[in-house]
C-alpha cells in the first residue's frame, strides 16, 4: 500500500443543523466519520452502502467540494487539504467525479461540446483547441460530435448525458475517477452499456476508479476491491470475490444476502435485515450497527470496533473477530449442500 | 408537441448535421408563433410609436387649451377624441401621456431588473451572513403593499417625475431579489455547478456560465410581469397628486382632472382610462407568452 495513488486517513465531515434566524447549530450530521482507505494506481474500489450512509459526501470530501472537518487526503503523495488554490485547481485536473444524476449534472443552457470543452477551457486551453479535444472525447463515449455537439441536454437520453458526463471527466486526461452512483438512474440495459464503457475507458487509460454504489451487482461487476460503509463509517473492506463468498461482517452479510438473485438456492425465507439504519444525527454508541445486528454484545455499545485483519487485504471492525476467527452462524449465502 | 420543436437550423434533413437553434432563437421562434403575441405585441409597438412621435403627429400642442371649447366630446372637428375641462385636444394629451406612462411603466422594472438581479444573485451565491443581511432588509420593503409603499415614498419625497420613478424603483427592487436569490439557490445546488468546480473553475466562469445563464431566464419573466403594475402604480399616484404635477400630460393625471367632468360628458374623461387598460393589458400578455416561450423542459 506504499505506493497508493490515493489515501485516506481518519477522515470526517460532520454537518451542522441550523435553524433560526441566527442559524443556531441544533445538533451534527455525522456524515462521513473517521474513515480511512487507500486506492492502488489502476484499481477499482467499490464503495457500498444504504443511501444515507455517507457515500456521496465521501466522494466530495475527496475532491475537497466540501471540506473536510479532519483527517488527511493524499493523492499523488500531495496533502490535498492543505493545497492552495491554484495547486487544487492542478490536481482537480487530475481527479475528476462523475455525478448521479443525469438531469441535474449537466447545464441545461449549454450545449454539449460547450459543457465539455468547459473545464479545458478553465484550464487555458484555446477554443478551438478545446472544443477539437472534446469531440474526440465525445466521439469515444459514443456520441457523434457532429450529430450531437451542438445539441442540449434535454434532447438527450438519460444514458447519453451520462455519456456526456463521462466525457466532461475524461476531457481534462485525470488519473483518478470518482463515480457517485454513475448508473443509479439508468435503465438496466443503458447501465450495462454506460458499465462496460467505463471498463473499456479504464483499460484503455489505465484509470484508477472509485465507484459508489447502492447496487451490488454492479459493484461486484466493476470493482476489485470494496469497501463497505455504514452510518459513515467502514465496516469491512476487502478483495470483492472474498466479500461476496465469504462477507465477514453481519452487515456485509446483511447486504450480500438482501441483494436479488436469480439463483434459487440463495433464495431466502424472511429479509435478512429490517427497519431503518438509525439516523447520523444521533448514531447508537460503539458499533453504529449493533441496534440492527442478530449478533450484538454488551461491548458492543462500548467503542468502536477497530478494523481487525482477517488476511492481508480484509478487514472488518466488529468485535465477534476480535482475537482470531470465531464461527458463528452464517446468514449470507447459505454453503453449498455437501 | 410537434408545434414546439423548431425545426433543424439548416434545412439540411438529409444529415441532420445541422445544428439546432440556440436557446435564444428557440425563445424568439415559439414568440413569432403565438397570436397573442403578436397582437400585444404590435398594439405596443404602435403605443410605443405615438408615444414617441408625439411632437411630430399631435394634431395640437398640450398646453394650449381654449375656454370656448371645453369638453367637446368625441368626434368634435379638428378634435378627434373631443377636449378636456380646459379646452386642450384630448387626442394630443393621450399622445403625449404615453410617453410619461412608458418612461414610468418601463424605468423602474428596469432598475428592480438590474439592481435586483444583482443583489440577489449576490444574497443567493453567497449565501450565509451576506443572505441574511440583503434578503431581511428586502423582507422590510417586501411587507407593505405595493401601493401602499408608493405612496409613503412619493409622499416623504414629494410629487414629481423622478421622485415616482425612484418611488416605483423601490417598490420593484425586493420584487427581483427575491426571484433572482431563490433560482440562485436552486440552481447553486444543482450537480453542474459542483462539477464545474471539480473541473477547477474559479468563480467567475461559474458565475456567468453556470449561473447568470440559468437565473436570467426566471428574472426576465417575472420583470416583464411588473411593467403593467408599474404603470398602473405610475398613473395611481399621479391620480392621487403624488406623481406628475400639472400640467404635464399623464394618463393617471388626466382621469384625475376630468373625474368631475363625467355628468357632463362620460366618454371623454373614459379615454384615459381606457389607455391605461389597453397598455398594461398588452405588456401582460406580451409577459405571458414570454414565459410560455421560454419555458423549454430541463
Amino acid at each position: 500500500m506504499s505506493a497508493a495513488l490515493l489515501s485516506v486517513r481518519a477522515l470526517r465531515k460532520h454537518f451542522p443543523i441550523r435553524s433560526g434566524l441566527l442559524l443556531r447549530t441544533h445538533g451534527w450530521v455525522r456524515a462521513v466519520d473517521d474513515v480511512s482507505f487507500s486506492v492502488a494506481p489502476e484499481e477499482t474500489l467499490g464503495v457500498v452502502g444504504e443511501s444515507g450512509c455517507g457515500k456521496s459526501t465521501l466522494a466530495r470530501l475527496l475532491m475537497r467540494l466540501l471540506e473536510p472537518d479532519a483527517g488527511a487526503v493524499t493523492f499523488l503523495g500531495e496533502d490535498v487539504r492543505a493545497a492552495g488554490r491554484a495547486r487544487l485547481k492542478r490536481l482537480r485536473r487530475d481527479m475528476q467525479l462523475v455525478f448521479q444524476d443525469p438531469h441535474a449534472s449537466l447545464n441545461p443552457r449549454m450545449t454539449i461540446e460547450d459543457a465539455v470543452a468547459f473545464s479545458l477551457i478553465v484550464h487555458g486551453t484555446g477554443h478551438r483547441e478545446a472544443r477539437a479535444r472534446a469531440w474526440r472525447v465525445l466521439e469515444r463515449v459514443g456520441l457523434d460530435p457532429r450529430l450531437y455537439g451542438r445539441r442540449y441536454p434535454h434532447e438527450l437520453s438519460g444514458g447519453q448525458r451520462q455519456r456526456v458526463n463521462i466525457a466532461r471527466a475524461l476531457v481534462l486526461d485525470p488519473k483518478l475517477l470518482v463515480l457517485d452512483e454513475p448508473v443509479s438512474g439508468l435503465d438496466k440495459s443503458v447501465q450495462a452499456q454506460v458499465l462496460n464503457l467505463l471498463q473499456e475507458l479504464k483499460a484503455e487509460r489505465a484509470l484508477t476508479c472509485i465507484f459508489i454504489s447502492h447496487d451490488l451487482n454492479v459493484i461486484e461487476y466493476v470493482s476489485g476491491r470494496v469497501l463497505v460503509m455504514y452510518l459513515g463509517q467502514v465496516v469491512e473492506t476487502g478483495a470483492v470475490d472474498a466479500l461476496a463468498d465469504a462477507p465477514k461482517h453481519p452487515y456485509t452479510q446483511a447486504l450480500f444476502a438482501s441483494a436479488p438473485t436469480m439463483d434459487p438456492s440463495r433464495r431466502l425465507e424472511r429479509p435478512p435485515i429490517t427497519g431503518d439504519p438509525p439516523s447520523p444525527v444521533n448514531p447508537p454508541s460503539g458499533c453504529r450497527f449493533r441496534t440492527r445486528c442478530a449478533y450484538a454484545m454488551p461491548r458492543c455499545a462500548e467503542a468502536v470496533p477497530p478494523p481487525i485483519p482477517l488476511a492481508a487485504d480484509h478487514h472488518v471492525a466488529c468485535y465477534l473477530y476480535d482475537g482470531g476467527a470465531v464461527a458463528f452462524p452464517h446468514i449470507g449465502r447459505p454453503a453449498p449442500a455437501a | 408537441m410537434s408545434t414546439l420543436a423548431p425545426p433543424m437550423a439548416t434545412g439540411d434533413v438529409e444529415t441532420l448535421v445541422g445544428a439546432p437553434m440556440s436557446y435564444w432563437r428557440t425563445v424568439a421562434w415559439r414568440l413569432r408563433r403565438d397570436p397573442t403575441t403578436i397582437v400585444a405585441g404590435a398594439l405596443l409597438v404602435l403605443i410605443a410609436l405615438a408615444a414617441i412621435l408625439a411632437p411630430v403627429i399631435a394634431p395640437h400642442d398640450p398646453g394650449a387649451g381654449s375656454i370656448r371649447l371645453r369638453l367637446a366630446p368625441i368626434g368634435t372637428s379638428s378634435h378627434l377624441l373631443g377636449t378636456d375641462e380646459q379646452g386642450r385636444d384630448m387626442l394630443t394629451r393621450l399622445l403625449w401621456g404615453g410617453r410619461m406612462t412608458l418612461l414610468t411603466g418601463l424605468t423602474p422594472v428596469l432598475v428592480g431588473f438590474l439592481l435586483g438581479t444583482v443583489l440577489g444573485v449576490l444574497a443567493g451565491f453567497v449565501g450565509g451572513l451576506t443572505n441574511t443581511l440583503i434578503m431581511r432588509t428586502m423582507d422590510v420593503f417586501y411587507a407593505f403593499p405595493a401601493v401602499l409603499l408608493a405612496i409613503a415614498i412619493s409622499g416623504s419625497l414629494g410629487p414629481g417625475l423622478w421622485n415616482t420613478l425612484i418611488a416605483l424603483s423601490v417598490v420593484f427592487v425586493p420584487r427581483v431579489v427575491r426571484v433572482a436569490e431563490s433560482a440562485t439557490v436552486q440552481v447553486k445546488s444543482l450537480e453542474f455547478v459542483a462539477a464545474a468546480r471539480a473541473s477547477g473553475s474559479g468563480v467567475w466562469p461559474i458565475m456567468r456560465h453556470h449561473l447568470l445563464a440559468n437565473v436570467l431566464g426566471p428574472v426576465l419573466v417575472f420583470s416583464s410581469t411588473q411593467v403593467s403594475l408599474s404603470i398602473i402604480l405610475a398613473a395611481g399616484l399621479s391620480f392621487l397628486g403624488l406623481g406628475v404635477t400639472p400640467p404635464a400630460a399623464e394618463w393617471g393625471l388626466m382621469l384625475n382632472t376630468l373625474r368631475g367632468s363625467i355628468y357632463v360628458n362620460a366618454w371623454v374623461p373614459a379615454l384615459p382610462g381606457v389607455a391605461i387598460f389597453l397598455t398594461s393589458m398588452a405588456f401582460n400578455l406580451l409577459s405571458d407568452g414570454l414565459r410560455d416561450a421560454m419555458e423549454i423542459r430541463v
